[in-house]
């Protein structure tokens, strides 16, 4: 009889258990279109097994990252210095955060994040992960300005907020872990790959003389040399995403890299940005000092300056550069220029 | 008594039967087999924490820092497949490579330097093109077979960066009619007798990269060496005595 009884309350709370599954909504998985060229060149994008892309979960990063409500006073959102309209930077050499206090860096253009093999992310390699990265800017005193216990409070008071946490991440209590996943989420899905030069690649378009020009420019290791550090036709990041001195400083105010590691020989190293979407990221440079490509194209040609660091790829240091004539210059614009994708900036998946 | 006869015979199918199919079934032992490059410069070893400074110097006399070496070896000798490998002395990726359920015998380790042209296709390797490995087209395509970067003090005492970077060797004498050669190179380190899981010790010594049989000078070879056909060759007949046998544990 009291072997019956415990059948019988076995049977009860397994049935329970079940009926509680069953009412746990799981999300949609996200279907990461990923460009042919990077599908074909390119090893998978990187997306932790602890925060896989999900419907529900891009949707809510994508609500969270044009929300104001993350700063501390409700007036900046990561969309005020990253637009999707402009590449996702905001075109000021810097930005000004909530209290009207201006950064040292120029926000960084967000695209093809889930390709950053070593996760390195903003231009000193500080922040290790996306998830992590979107942590910080929340904090900062001359950016968003916020407490993160208090964000979350926030955020838990809304109306609609904790049913979009529930059904991306099966809770409704929200925290800072749980909002920085859904903000990756949407992060990860801002790929862009589809310029002029990747339809050039994929045959759909020619190029004109001077893009043609430009890109072998970029492609020979005695003029340009651009390729060693910001991709090729092979590797369509179009940047190495690693730390190197450009040659910018002969000393250095902004230590960079060398700040993060604290190791010396890392002073003065930014990271690599892509050459994607020039067009809509200016100015240019970590403390965005060059307005236009002009200057960019110059500074490799002729300004380069001479420092303990500076990286052995730069060449002829002594005579400023490379030395590029005005017609490979030119060319070489031209060619940078067909790197910019309107489609992703018009893209209106990204837009608010 | 009438049983033993029985007895006798059961126990002689038995091992009858069994005989043939222990002798099927005998798998030879299976060892883990790890190889590890370890690097120095004239016996004297290094590594990351050594790059950046002025502390090598060449056989030409000339003072030298390392600060970036990478280098791809491919169709090691004791993997069945093709196989490639990228070694980043700076990242400390690549530098030990593990190869399991290798059966005890005798082996030739042997691996190549570079890809050989059979195997360098343009583009066709995810890995290497996610790290920026790639020869532009314009030298043929393919890949880097080693990028090492570094400064050295010039003839006027002042650092400058050198790019000893070694591809397959192109003559753009005629850039219609690109003419190549094959600067990738096999290194035979012997028989290895492998009887449990050993450990290989594959040395590197960088400085024979300036020494043997070409002298090299930094002041004269220093940069855009990627389409400097006679420096190829000269780089590929250098290499040949880099790498050696060292320990086997």
């Amino acid at each position: 009889m009291k072997k019956l009884y415990i059948l019988f309350f076995t049977f009860f709370l397994l049935t329970n258990c079940s009926s509680k599954e069953e009412e746990i909504y799981t999300p949609v998985p996200y279907n990461l279109e990923i460009p042919t060229l990077f599908a074909e060149k390119l090893i998978a994008p990187i997306i932790p097994s602890d925060n896989p892309l999900t419907e529900e979960g891009v949707a809510l990063g994508k609500k969270l990252f044009f929300d104001k409500i993350l700063s501390g006073d409700n007036t900046q959102a990561c969309a005020s210095c990253h637009n999707p309209k402009k590449a996702f930077t905001d075109q000021l050499q810097f930005s000004a955060g909530v209290q009207g206090v201006f950064g040292t860096r120029n926000a960084m253009p967000l695209f093809n994040l889930a390709w950053n093999f070593d996760e390195r992310f903003a231009w000193d390699g500080k922040e290790f992960g996306l998830e992590n990265q979107a942590l910080e800017p929340v904090l900062n005193p001359i950016e968003m300005h916020a407490n993160w216990d208090i964000v979350a409070e926030k955020l838990q008071q809304n109306a609609t907020y904790p049913d979009l946490f529930l059904f991306a991440f099966g809770t409704s209590k929200i925290n800072a872990t749980l909002v920085t996943k859904a903000i990756a989420q949407f992060e990860r899905t801002l790929i862009s790959g589809n310029s002029k030069f990747d339809k050039y690649l994929l045959g759909e378009t020619p190029l004109t003389s001077a893009e043609q020009n430009g890109f072998n420019v970029f492609m020979d290791e005695a003029k340009g040399d651009c390729f060693h550090c910001h991709g090729s036709n092979n590797n369509p990041l179009w940047t190495d995403n690693k730390f190197h001195n450009n040659g910018l400083d002969a000393t250095f105010e902004d230590l960079g890299f060398g700040a993060v590691t604290g190791d010396p020989n890392d002073n003065g190293k930014f990271k690599s940005p892509s050459i994607r979407n020039l067009a809509f990221t200016a100015p240019y440079m970590h403390d965005g000092r060059f307005a236009t490509l002009e200057e960019v194209i110059n500074h490799y040609s002729e300004g380069l300056k001479r420092s303990s660091t500076i990286d052995p790829l730069m060449k002829r240091v002594n005579e400023g550069g490379v030395q590029l004539s005005n017609q490979d210059k030119s060319d070489l614009k031209a060619f940078l220029l067909s790197l910019s994708d309107t489609e992703f900036i018009n893209n209106t998946n990204f837009q608010k | 008594m009438k049983k033993q006869p029985y007895l006798l015979i059961i126990t002689l199918l038995l091992f009858a039967a069994c005989t043939p199919e222990k002798e099927c079934c005998v798998q030879p032992e299976q060892f883990e087999v790890t190889l590890n490059f370890t690097h120095n410069w004239d016996r004297l070893e290094f590594t990351k924490q050594d790059f950046n400074e002025l502390k090598f110097t060449n056989a030409n006399g000339e003072r030298l820092s390392i600060e970036k070496l990478r280098y791809l070896v491919s169709n090691i000798s004791l993997l069945d497949a093709k196989n490639h490998h990228l070694i980043d002395v700076g990242e400390n990726t690549g530098t030990s490579i593990s190869i399991p359920n290798l059966p005890e015998g005798s082996y030739v380790l042997s691996f190549r330097f570079g890809f050989s042209d059979e195997d360098n296709t343009d583009g066709a390797y995810q890995d290497l093109n996610s790290v920026s490995f790639n020869v532009p087209e314009m030298l043929g395509g393919g890949y880097h077979f080693m990028q090492f970067d570094g400064k050295y003090l010039d003839t006027n005492t002042e650092e400058s960066g050198f790019n000893y970077h070694t591809i397959r060797a192109v003559d753009r004498t005629d850039p219609n009619n690109l003419e190549f050669e094959d600067t990738s190179f096999e290194v035979n380190l012997g028989t290895i007798k492998i009887t449990n899981n050993t450990e290989i010790e594959i040395e590197v010594n960088l400085a024979e990269w300036f020494k043997n049989p070409n002298t090299w000078n930094l002041n004269e070879l220093n940069t855009v060496l990627m389409p400097n056909f006679e420096a190829q060759k000269m780089m590929s007949a250098n290499g040949k005595s880099v790498f050696s046998l060292g320990a086997i544990n």
